[in-house]
């Protein structure tokens, strides 16, 4: 249900502006060898040490294509909902570059393998559907390092012909946060796929970021500018709203915004024209004649289908139907696979909806103070089902689980052992709550008085001191029914 | 008695076999004679020493299943030789020593024959008489008074071979490159089918067009070459999924019922008396061994060389930008990348290597893409279709390999066309990816050789192998140069 | 279609082939020359032809997900021209 409607709109001198964003984002396939070349694919080794003679470009050199990278990316564009093309080729992208040794770079121009397909936002005022208009393969670039010498640059290629699968969306987003959100649903959809890890920050996930504007209201598309190689989430959003903000403020002065390439500077945090590269966009595109077309059999791509895991929306919909969890809840749960599958072992053995809140409550605040994950959690998922099953059954009370839960953390205790040894079973006999109710009603006349005539919030006063007299050991519940019964 | 090195290719294994005479002795007097040829100009790099010690060792280690042991090989300098220089004849590539085999070359050691040296060609293989080498030129054999072109762009393994300066050797043909230059030194050259055999390992010109094959003293030679070097190679996506084929031991010289294709399309406006002559000649030898004759057409062979002209740049231009003195290779000096990049390509490739790099570069660029690489790739499968057709009807076609013979070092260079013109009867072969073969055929007026075709269906090397064994056989043909040059 | 000095100046840079005056001029001779020869194909009709890439007619060969250890460090940087351990070194792009 929205319950906020969208509202990124820039203000300027002359009117309101909406804000057109396009990405391209570069994936890096997760695979063992490279796309064209049987060296391997390893971040961070030392340098030119998994660089093979096709790699380094050298005279004679052919490329032969990594059949899985292929079904990668078949993966992936099925978890795109999208159309997986059975015929694709792969084309030359010519350039000049240190870090680009064959001086083309092997992609696909005009037969991607993947067609359109889109991909579902939750965004606080509803969910938004945002198109995606093609993925296909390509080699990724090797690196240069310009700063360790002042007439020198260093080239390392391990980096050089590892497979990318290039994302394009259409120009459907509208505003950094749904960037944002379309960022982590691709990483999500991709680490269930297990097709890519999403690393941004060791570069195996990063975008190229088309950002226009457009008076409010307005279907004509402005000039974009292509914001390049942007490799945080949070860089993008400041990327895209300086960049907005720039381009209004050009229209506003009566300018054109020129279509260039931007980058980034993330320590000024404004995007910069990069120095004008001449015909630098004139790629000459043509079928590379060392490869044959791509063919795809129907069944090949069925039994991919077939294979699949549960993708995050699906499972969404799932939580929400089977386990009546909300939006939110589902959302949080999917967002990490083996969160997801930790919760459902949990509440399939317990209760979901208690399983939801332990979950997301105390569990995921223990993981962020000790810097955990999920699948290093202290407490697994059996104990935490039983600890619930405790509270589900009155064994204990909620507030008595939180203890028992702090000695769970110390060793995966069993929590009936634990309940056990620290006596902290609750009490749950009416006669004895009932007595320690009058008890406490008789001790504090003058408040019951006070409370009759209207003074509701007396009502926890009271309940305080029966839990008080108890020692936590009263069940909640009916402290609540005995005290109110006695208090008509 | 003929010498050593007279000897054809099977000739020599044969004899090595039967201990007539010893690797070495035969290595030997390829070097010797080699070495008093210099002014040939065919190698730019020789390993005589060490081809010297490897035969000095097989002596006593007769293998009589490896098909070539023994016999010294001097191949194309466009094949990557592990630790031997490989250059391409470019400046470029000048010192550059490969930690790599190629494919093909492998398959040649594995069998027993050993590196001579390697051989002279037009640089990165473009060029139709060899005068594009930063190594100089190579001279052919065969003189009339002034020094001629052998052909190219395997100008030096032409020469070599009818020189006798190697038992035989392998080249690699794009537009012409092994049959031309075959044509003009009276030897023999085959270009496989497209996909017969590997390109792994050789300097790439034009991708979807270049092919390694043997240029030898004969027909049964080449025969026995093609054996060896064909086969499917994984590190090639577009190797032929076929396996070797004993090409050698299924020759035969009855072609009896053979239809045999004459394509009215290549009698060119101007082709002299003499190479109509020849082609004749040929027609009549084939008809006296049985074989029907039936005129054919290809329609479009005309287009077939502007075509080539677009798309074998084109890839030349991808092909060879690799070459920036970054990781290998020839670099000159420059203040910043940029400079760097142009100054090495531009003091790094020949004029013919850097005119067709331009050309390539502007026939992809934006605009232009369509009216000509992709009009190009149209009129190619117009092209293919025309021996298709023809083929429904034919086995063979027989045509002349060029439309002259060797001309004057010097003479055709001021126009490119008419270089390229060079190119007309053997360039429509590699745009419809067919093998075909040259033989020498017969004299023109100034004594020169001159060569026929024949053209084949796709992996049908036997075929025209027979023919052109069988015509072979019935021509005897003879080289009758002197050695002028020693 | 005709080549001027600045479609040589451009297509040069394109290339990373460096030009001066002579080279040009040379050059606007031989690349209209060619382009000349070449507009012959305007005469054929290719309505409806599809472009012919590779004589190749099979599937494209693929390899599995095996990394091969082929290269030792040492044989990659071994031809290159400047005398670096670690990496190839070139000199810096000026922005």
């Amino acid at each position: 249900m929205a319950d906020k409607e969208f509202d990124y709109y820039l203000k300027g001198e002359k009117g309101e502006y909406e804000v057109v964003i396009g990405l391209e984002v570069h994936a890096q396939v997760l695979s063992d060898a490279k796309l064209f070349s049987s060296s391997a694919t390893k971040f961070g080794s030392e340098p030119n040490s998994q660089v093979s003679l096709v790699d380094a470009a050298m005279p004679g050199m052919l490329p032969v294509i990594n059949k899985f990278c292929v079904e990668q990316a078949v993966k992936t564009g099925l978890g795109l909902n999208a159309k997986i093309n059975t015929f694709s080729k792969f084309d030359r992208k010519n350039y000049f570059y240190a870090d680009l040794p064959q001086g083309y770079q092997i992609s696909q121009f005009k037969h991607p393998i993947v067609g359109e397909g889109k991909v579902i936002l939750d965004m606080p005022y509803g969910t938004k559907e945002i198109g995606i208009e093609r993925l296909h393969l390509e080699q990724d670039a090797g690196k240069s390092i310009h700063d360790q010498d002042p007439k020198n640059s260093f080239v390392d290629l391990n980096r050089s012909g590892i497979a990318l699968m290039e994302i394009v969306s259409k120009p459907d987003l509208r505003s950094p946060g749904e960037v944002g959100e379309y960022i982590k649903k691709l990483r999500s959809i991709m680490r269930y796929l297990n097709t890519c890890d999403g690393n941004m920050e060791q570069g195996s996930l990063r975008a190229d970021v088309n950002v226009s504007v457009r008076k409010k209201g307005s279907k004509e598309f402005g000039t974009r500018c292509e914001i390049k190689n942007v490799n945080s989430i949070k860089f993008m959003q400041q990327a895209i709203d300086y960049e907005a903000r720039r381009q209004i403020e050009l229209i506003e002065e009566g300018n054109e915004v020129d279509q260039e390439t931007r980058l980034f500077d993330t320590k000024k945090q404004e995007t910069r024209s990069m120095r004008s590269k001449e015909d630098a966009h004139d790629y000459r595109y043509f079928p590379d004649p060392d490869l044959l077309p791509l063919r795809l059999e129907d069944s090949y791509i069925e039994d991919l289908k077939k294979g699949l895991p549960e993708l995050p929306d699906h499972k969404k919909q799932r939580l929400i139907s089977e386990f009546k969890l909300s939006n939110y809840e589902a959302s949080v749960i999917i967002s990490d696979q083996a969160v997801s599958t930790y919760y459902e072992e949990v509440a399939k053995n317990s209760d979901y909806k208690l399983a939801a809140t332990w979950l997301m409550g105390e569990l995921f605040a223990t993981l962020n103070k000790e810097g955990k994950d999920i699948t290093e959690s202290p407490v697994s998922a059996v104990n935490l089902a039983k600890m619930i099953n405790l509270i589900k059954d009155g064994t204990i009370s909620g507030k008595i689980a939180k203890t028992v839960f702090e000695e769970m953390i110390k060793n995966d205790g069993d929590p009936s052992k634990i309940v056990e040894d620290k006596g902290l079973k609750q009490t749950s006999d009416p006669k004895e709550i009932e007595n320690i109710v009058d008890k406490v009603l008789e001790t504090n006349q003058d408040k019951v008085q006070q409370y009759k005539s209207g003074k509701d919030k007396l009502f926890g006063f009271f309940v305080g001191q029966v839990m008080k007299e108890m020692k936590g050991k009263g069940n909640p519940q009916m402290i609540n029914d005995i005290l109110k019964n006695k208090l008509k | 008695m003929s010498e050593i090195y007279q000897l054809t290719l099977c000739e020599l294994v044969d004899k090595i076999k039967t201990k007539e005479i010893s690797c070495e002795e035969v290595t030997k007097s390829y070097v010797d004679r080699a070495k008093k040829s210099e002014k040939l100009n065919c190698f730019i790099e020789n390993t005589f020493d060490q081809a010297l010690k490897k035969a000095k060792d097989q002596n006593d280690k007769i293998d009589n299943k490896k098909k070539l042991f023994g016999a010294p090989f001097a191949v194309k300098d466009l094949f990557c030789t592990k630790g031997t220089q490989t250059t391409a004849s470019s400046k470029m590539l000048e010192g550059f020593k490969p930690q790599y085999e190629s494919t093909v070359t492998s398959k040649l050691w594995n069998e027993g024959a050993n590196l001579l040296g390697k051989l002279n060609c037009d640089e990165y293989a473009m060029g139709s008489s060899n005068e594009t080498s930063h190594f100089g030129n190579v001279i052919n054999p065969y003189r009339n008074d002034k020094d001629l072109v052998p052909g190219g762009s395997s100008g030096g393994c032409a020469s070599a071979v009818a020189a006798h300066l190697t038992s035989a050797t392998v080249g690699t043909d794009t537009g012409g490159s092994i049959r031309q230059p075959a044509s003009f030194t009276g030897t023999v050259g085959l270009k496989p089918t497209y996909g017969r055999c590997s390109r792994w390992g050789i300097v790439a010109f034009a991708s979807s067009l270049d092919q390694a094959g043997p240029m030898t003293k004969d027909v049964k030679d080449a025969s026995l070459l093609m054996e060896v070097i064909s086969g499917h190679d994984d590190k090639d996506s577009t190797s032929a999924q076929k396996e070797q084929e004993a090409f050698s031991q299924k020759l035969t010289k009855d072609i009896k019922g053979l239809k045999i294709g004459i394509p009215k399309e290549y009698k060119i406006d101007g082709m002299s008396k003499e190479i109509i002559d020849l082609w004749d000649k040929g027609i009549e030898i084939v008809k006296s061994l049985g074989c029907e004759i039936k005129e054919i057409s290809l329609p479009h062979t005309k287009y077939a060389l502007p075509a080539y002209y677009i798309i074998a740049p084109a890839e030349a231009s991808s092909n060879l930008a690799r070459y920036d003195g970054v990781r290998y290779g020839f670099r000159a000096e420059g203040k910043d990348l940029i400079e760097m990049y142009e100054n090495t390509r531009s003091i790094g490739f020949g004029n013919e290597v850097k005119r067709r790099i331009l050309i390539g570069t502007y026939v992809l660029s934006s605009g232009y893409y369509d009216a000509y690489y992709l009009k190009a790739q149209k009129v190619r499968r117009l092209i293919k279709n025309d021996f298709d057709e023809a083929f429904k009807e034919v086995d063979t076609i027989l045509t002349p390999t060029t439309p002259s013979s060797a001309f004057g070092i010097g003479e055709n260079v001021d126009d490119p066309i008419s270089m390229y013109l060079n190119d007309v009867l053997t360039v429509p072969v590699n745009l419809a990816g067919l093998p075909a073969i040259s033989i020498p055929a017969g004299y023109d007026q100034n004594n020169l050789p001159l060569g026929l075709q024949l053209i084949g269906k796709s992996f049908d090397e036997q075929t025209i192998l027979n023919n052109a064994y069988a015509i072979e056989q019935s021509i005897n043909f003879k080289p009758n140069f002197k050695d002028w040059w020693m | 279609m005709s080549i001027t000095k600045d479609t040589v100046k451009k297509i040069s840079k394109l290339s990373r082939i460096a030009s001066n005056d002579k080279f040009e001029e040379n050059m606007i001779k031989d690349l209209n020359s060619i382009l000349k020869f070449v507009d012959q194909l305007n005469e054929v009709k290719i309505d409806n032809i599809e472009p012919l890439a590779s004589t190749v007619d099979q599937e494209l060969i693929k390899r599995d997900d095996q990394v091969k250890i082929m290269n030792e460090k040492k044989d990659i940087l071994l031809n290159s021209p400047e005398d670096n351990e670690d990496f190839y070194v070139v000199p810096k792009v000026i922005e």
